[in-house]
């Protein structure tokens, strides 16, 4: 079988956020990116699969200008079988309906049983990827899915409910589903190996274009929330806090 | 008008319905309720917050199901491109709002936390930045959860109902099997006065010792957020936020949490939070009570020393 997993990147939090100068979006010359940690998940299920019954898998990228090339050969290098980077007019911010369109042109060409991706990304503002682009390509979908059990043309997968309630469903392929968790923590891939697929992989490039497609919105503005009251933030040693929060535990009859 | 799409499971409403329902009627365009299931047409006398029903009953209905949800709305919806339609930002709802967006071809945005006819509010980059859109028209808002009280939309009544059909569900390609009830953990996080809940910050799984020494010094009970979870560190029973359990206790102690909203979601009503995370500008400490930058590898230790 063929697994399509759909992988981008996103502002790594961690960092500190800064607007541009319309506020409007981030200032994006300076952030750290790294791949949606969702999507990581979406490989890992895709590698599972592969390793489990065998199936080949191909992970694509739009290519966003930033460091995607790098985010491609660590996914060759963890076991993907192709990469491929989608070329067009995708620097900046691309919306989750521009992104559908895309890979919606690219993916059928690809031959997928089985799309994964990411159940969201901190930045989709009009909407997350699987269920967009299960409607371009015309195929079924589940969403915030953390198991997956494949069996000739159809997988039982689990969806997960608020609470810890799981719907269990059965699906047909071809089918786009968006992941929550794979089965496994996503694995870890030494730097010596991804240097190693640097110079052994071939990344494909297909163009496509989302021309005329756009979130249908716009931003007006963006902007740090106002806090509420906050925290009364705690000062001193690590020694004098730490007796200060004894004090705030006990004083709560705890 | 604003449409408001009904979340329910095992016959129950769930308060995101009534958290949209409440801001709905504030709106002042009318308020429709739209109910999908089967055998649920009891459901209609909670929904008096909305000014009408929509009832959509079939067997194909009678559990969630991406598919025959989404194509059923896409249907009962289909021509109300200039109105609102508002629904969960859940695990329902995001199925709901790309499906229904990509179907009738209108906006769609997500993570939506404020709303009116002009623009609308959401929380992006795990609740570092908000976001105003404008807004003309109609759109689809994917609302999350505890942006509104429940209190304003749940009120009982008998609002008019308008049945409808659904269309042929007979043959979809995503079939219902069954619903899986959680597992009973070894504890149940919402019974304790006190939970220390530990995410991402600390790294590894060995480092759990660290926190756990706490927990236990206090009689507390361990939690967690979601990406400890996802590592298999500690299991799906001590997770707290949107997927996981919603937690009210006495004081919480939430240890290199960043506070994305879906764990907000399940500890904001704790009595007293307090936030260890080294990132000043973590969303948590915008909720906690009281916070510090310290490195959590100093202080907890030197909490339990003191206790």
């Amino acid at each position: 079988m063929n697994i399509v997993v759909v992988i981008k990147q996103v502002p790594d939090l961690v960092e500190e956020l800064e607007l541009n100068d319309t506020g409007t979006d981030l200032d994006r010359e300076w952030l750290k990116f790294k791949v949606n940690e969702f999507d990581d998940h979406a490989l890992e299920a895709a590698l599972l699969i592969k390793d489990a019954q065998g199936a080949n898998v191909t992970v694509v990228a739009l290519d966003n200008g930033l460091d995607i090339d790098k985010a491609l050969y660590a996914a060759a290098a963890k076991g993907a079988d192709r990469v491929v980077k989608v070329t067009g007019d995708f620097e900046g911010y691309v919306s989750s309906h521009a992104a559908a369109k895309a890979l919606g042109a690219v993916i059928p060409s690809l031959g997928a049983d089985l799309v994964l991706t990411g159940v969201q990304a901190v930045d989709d503002r009009d909407g997350q990827l699987a269920v967009l682009l299960a409607h371009q390509l015309g195929m079924a979908h589940v969403t915030v899915v953390t198991d997956i059990n494949v069996s000739g043309s159809a997988a039982t997968v689990h969806k997960e409910y608020g609470g810890g309630m799981i719907g269990e469903f059965n699906v047909q392929f071809p089918a786009v589903l968006g992941i929550q968790a794979a089965a496994e923590t996503p694995r870890y891939v030494p730097v010596a190996k991804v240097r190693r697929a640097m110079k052994d992989t071939n990344i494909d490039e297909i163009s496509a274009d989302a021309a005329g497609v756009d979130a249908g919105t716009e931003v007006q503005k963006m902007y740090k929330p106002e806090t509420g009251s906050g925290a009364e933030m705690l000062s001193g040693s690590a020694e004098d806090i730490a007796s200060r929060i004894v004090e705030i535990i006990r004083g709560k009859g705890v | 008008m604003v449409y408001v799409i009904v979340e329910h499971i095992k016959g129950q409403i769930e308060d995101i319905t009534f958290e949209m329902l409440g801001k709905a009627k504030t709106m002042g365009s009318g308020v429709t309720a739209v109910l999908l299931g089967d055998g649920v047409d009891t459901l209609t006398g909670q929904l008096g917050a909305a000014d009408a029903v929509l009832l959509c009953q079939d067997p194909n209905l009678a559990n969630f199901n991406p598919e025959a949800f989404c194509k059923t709305l896409a249907s009962i919806l289909n021509g109300k491109n200039d109105d609102i339609i508002m629904v969960g930002n859940t695990s329902m709802g995001m199925e709901i709002g790309p499906g229904l967006s990509a179907a009738l071809g209108m906006p769609l945005i997500s993570y939506v936390t404020d709303l009116s006819d002009t623009s609308v509010t959401s929380a992006l980059y795990g609740g570092k930045m908000s976001v105003q859109s404008g807004v003309s028209g109609g759109y689809i808002a994917s609302v999350m959860a505890g942006s509104f009280s429940a209190d304003d939309g749940n009120i009982s009544g008998s609002p008019g109902v308008e049945t409808v059909s659904a269309p042929d569900l007979s043959n979809t390609k995503v079939r219902f099997t069954r619903l899986i009830e959680p597992e009973g953990g070894d504890v149940d996080i919402t019974q304790h006065d006190v939970l220390v809940s530990v995410g991402r910050g600390i790294q590894n799984e060995d480092n759990l010792e660290v926190v756990q020494e706490l927990a236990d010094k206090l009689s507390a009970a361990l939690s967690c957020s979601r990406p400890i979870v996802d590592n298999k560190w500690l299991s799906k029973s001590r997770q707290v936020g949107k997927s996981g359990l919603k937690v009210k206790p006495k004081v919480y102690i939430a240890v290199g949490i960043s506070g994305a909203p879906e764990h907000i979601e399940g500890m904001k009503d704790a009595e007293c939070i307090i936030a260890i995370n080294t990132d000043e500008n973590a969303p948590i400490f915008d909720y906690a009570h009281y916070g510090t930058t310290e490195d959590l590898f100093d202080v907890v230790p030197a909490i339990c020393e003191r206790l």
